[in-house]
């Protein structure tokens, strides 16, 4: 029986993909274009060179990092949409760092580390002004994030423009680029950084151990779960609720700083480039599993890069990554939604 | 004054998106569905409809088109809700992102266009009335149909029994089924009506006020994030969130206009000062309903308390008793 239903499981959700992928190839079909040749453009875009396959995996950090602080708001029932607010000021405090030191002449290794540490504070700062607003002011967190997230891209902006402007003219391109020494080391010919790698396995090991393994992990679920139930078990959801807001503000702070240190070298306008909400669609789609976040975000990451060649090579718009992002993860919760239906209706007849 | 009555005017027109769109989700939240898609619906809308208006030239057709595209919204999300029982909030926001991705990408073709536009049509005798003619009835029809739609809107919720299905079903959907009310039909309704009148912003904006199709330059992402928002602060109800409308608006103006004179403070920040605003105006809303609050008001004397009561009790309406919880026939 349980086998069986491992099956039905399994072709409900191919099932999905083939809806999402039927429903991206109509979109291009209105558009005039031909989803085949569109499709392989997007699959040889992410995977037909090494560099390309380097540059998915530099997309898959951030991504990968941002869903691992989602896991964990989603597990006590929170939806962290203040999380791309939270990278932008990990970003912002980690370039405030490294412009602070950059010529103190301290060793670069304690330069770089600095800048970490900063973006985690950034990111832990912003995440626990949404939970401040939620827990003391009743604020909805969902829209307590919206509103920091806008806040956040003006601070940007207000930086680049202002205080921090190239010398010579402010511009859209960013902030002076930091010297070379305090970039994170990339392998030679790649953007990609083993440092950022190892940093985004280690992440999903940690958020992976703390929600398994730990009394903690126990306790966030127990909150999600059933927050009358654990205040009966002397555990206050309010205050777990925060720590989950601090523990996700943590690798949105992290993901800030990577991208600063180890992509961009600067600060940019938009920084967080949409990996917090695309982490959103990842944590939905895989239900909060972090395991299954791992191939689910080097998928995510590889048609982001894929739909860079869409322009180039048949002059349509690069957002049909996010249709076909977005469009997955929608036919995958309506075919779970009729796979639910169906399963209570069969049961219902077996009772009877 | 002349000038000042101009801006007004404007500032009015301006908010007329707003409010048709806040109305549109007071709806579908009164009866307990949240559409949490707007943000992404408005663009999506503004984009179809300039599309149907460019290719025919016909004006309506593209506000027609608007409506219809917000309404097949809000019968997909009342679908899934519903029928599928799938989290409103997570298919709110997936639809949120796919409607603007899907603006964007299919609407490249109308990109930086001259399309048609709706015209401004004066009331006769009306508009000769001293400084309300000029500030309310020298605009164009949508605005009129604006005022309509405020007042036939709150009198539905609240003086018709329609009305009273409604509120009823949003509140105690289980009494209002043991009365031998649909609760699933009327909220398929109204989700889909509300959508549509969120739909139709769109085109509001891409006909008249932000006239034309430029893409992620059109610069409407955002604007349905604060339309959920004004929906809170109205307290469902649609006299009050066309104000939070108008008072949005009005403050946006006032942002600009004060740009000539902070001229240190760079303008993307004033862009954004509504934002801000409506994290402050949530939680004077709001705060009067946590727990440390309520704790500290009943440490104080009898006669003070009684005014912060009276006070949160004006500012905060508690939303709709199952706004997000499916129905189920037990």
């Amino acid at each position: 029986m349980t086998k069986k239903r491992g099956l039905i499981n399994f072709i409900f959700r191919i099932s999905g993909v083939l809806a999402a992928l039927l429903f991206t190839a109509l979109v291009l079909l209105i558009a005039k274009a031909n989803p085949w040749e569109a499709f392989s453009n997007i699959f040889l875009g992410a995977v037909s060179t090494p560099i390309k396959i380097a540059d998915s995996l530099v997309a898959w950090v951030p991504l990968i990092l941002a869903t691992c602080g989602l896991v964990i708001t989603f597990t006590t029932g929170l939806w962290n949409i203040g999380i791309e607010g939270q990278i932008s000021l990990g970003a912002i405090m980690t370039t405030w760092a490294l412009r602070l030191l950059q010529d103190s002449g301290l060793p670069p290794l304690v330069i770089i580390l600095a800048g970490f540490l900063a973006g985690i504070a950034g990111g832990i700062i912003w995440a626990l002004l949404a939970g401040v607003l939620k827990f003391y002011g009743g604020v909805s967190e969902i829209f307590a994030g919206l509103g920091l997230n806008f806040i956040a891209t003006a601070l940007t902006l207000w930086l680049i423009f202002g205080p921090w402007k190239r010398s010579g003219v402010a511009s859209m391109s960013g902030t002076q680029p930091f010297d070379i020494s305090i970039w994170l080391p990339t392998l030679t010919g790649y953007r990609l950084s083993i440092w950022s790698l190892l940093l985004a396995v280690i992440s999903v090991l940690i958020v992976y151990f703390i929600l398994k393994h730990t009394v903690v992990g126990l306790r966030l679920k127990a909150v999600g779960k059933n927050s009358k139930a654990a205040i009966q078990m002397g555990i206050s959801p309010s205050k777990y609720m925060l720590l989950s807001f601090v523990l996700c503000g943590l690798f949105a702070g992290l993901t800030g700083a990577v991208q600063v240190m180890g992509v961009y070298h600067r600060l940019i306008p938009s920084i967080s480039s949409g990996y917090g909400f695309l982490g959103l669609l990842v944590a939905m789609l895989v239900d909060y599993q972090i395991v299954w976040a791992v191939p689910v975000a080097l998928l995510f990451a590889a048609l982001n890069i894929g739909g860079i060649q869409l322009p180039i090579m048949m002059k349509i718009d690069s957002t049909l990554s996010g249709v076909m992002q977005s469009s997955l993860v929608l036919f995958f919760m309506l075919m779970d939604g009729v796979r639910k239906k169906l399963l209570k209706k069969e049961e219902g007849q077996s009772n009877e | 004054m002349n000038e000042f009555l101009t801006n007004m005017a404007g500032v009015i027109a301006a908010a007329t998106p707003v409010a048709v769109a806040v109305i549109g989700e007071t709806f579908s939240e009164r009866s307990g569905v949240i559409n949490l898609s707007a943000n992404g619906l408005i663009v999506l809308a503004a984009m179809t409809g300039f599309a149907a208006a460019y290719t025919t030239g016909v004006v309506w057709l593209g506000l027609l088109a608007g409506f219809a595209t917000g309404a097949a919204a809000g019968l997909l999300i009342s679908f899934s809700s519903i029928s599928l029982k799938q989290s409103q909030v997570a298919i709110g926001f997936i639809l949120s992102l796919l409607f603007r991705d899907l603006a964007y990408f299919l609407g490249t073709p109308f990109m930086v266009l001259p399309g048609p536009t709706v015209s401004r049509w004066a009331i006769p005798l009306l508009k000769d009335i001293p400084i309300l003619g000029p500030l309310l009835f020298d605009q164009n029809v949508l605005v009129y149909f604006s005022y309509i739609l405020i007042g036939v809107s709150y009198y539905w919720i609240f003086h018709t029994r329609q009305g009273l299905i409604l509120r009823g079903v949003g509140e105690q959907p289980i009494s209002a089924y043991s009365r031998g009310i649909d609760v699933n039909r009327q909220r398929y309704l109204y989700t889909a009506l509300g959508a549509g009148l969120i739909g139709l912003a769109g085109p509001m904006y891409s006909l008249s006020i932000k006239a034309g199709w430029n893409g992620s330059m059109t610069g409407l992402d955002g604007i349905g994030w604060i339309v959920l928002s004004i929906t809170i602060f109205g307290g469902w109800n649609p006299l009050r969130g066309s104000f939070g409308a108008y008072l949005f608006v009005f403050l946006q103006w006032l942002g600009l206009a004060l740009q000539s004179y902070l001229t240190n403070v760079p303008s993307q920040v004033l862009q954004v000062a509504p934002f801000p605003l409506m994290i402050l105006t949530l939680l004077f809303v709001n705060i009067g309903d946590t727990e440390w609050v309520t704790r500290m008001l009943a440490t104080l004397p009898r006669g003070v308390r009684g005014g912060f009561y009276k006070l949160f009790r004006f500012l905060r309406k508690p939303p709709p008793a199952s706004l997000g919880v499916p129905f189920e026939r037990e």
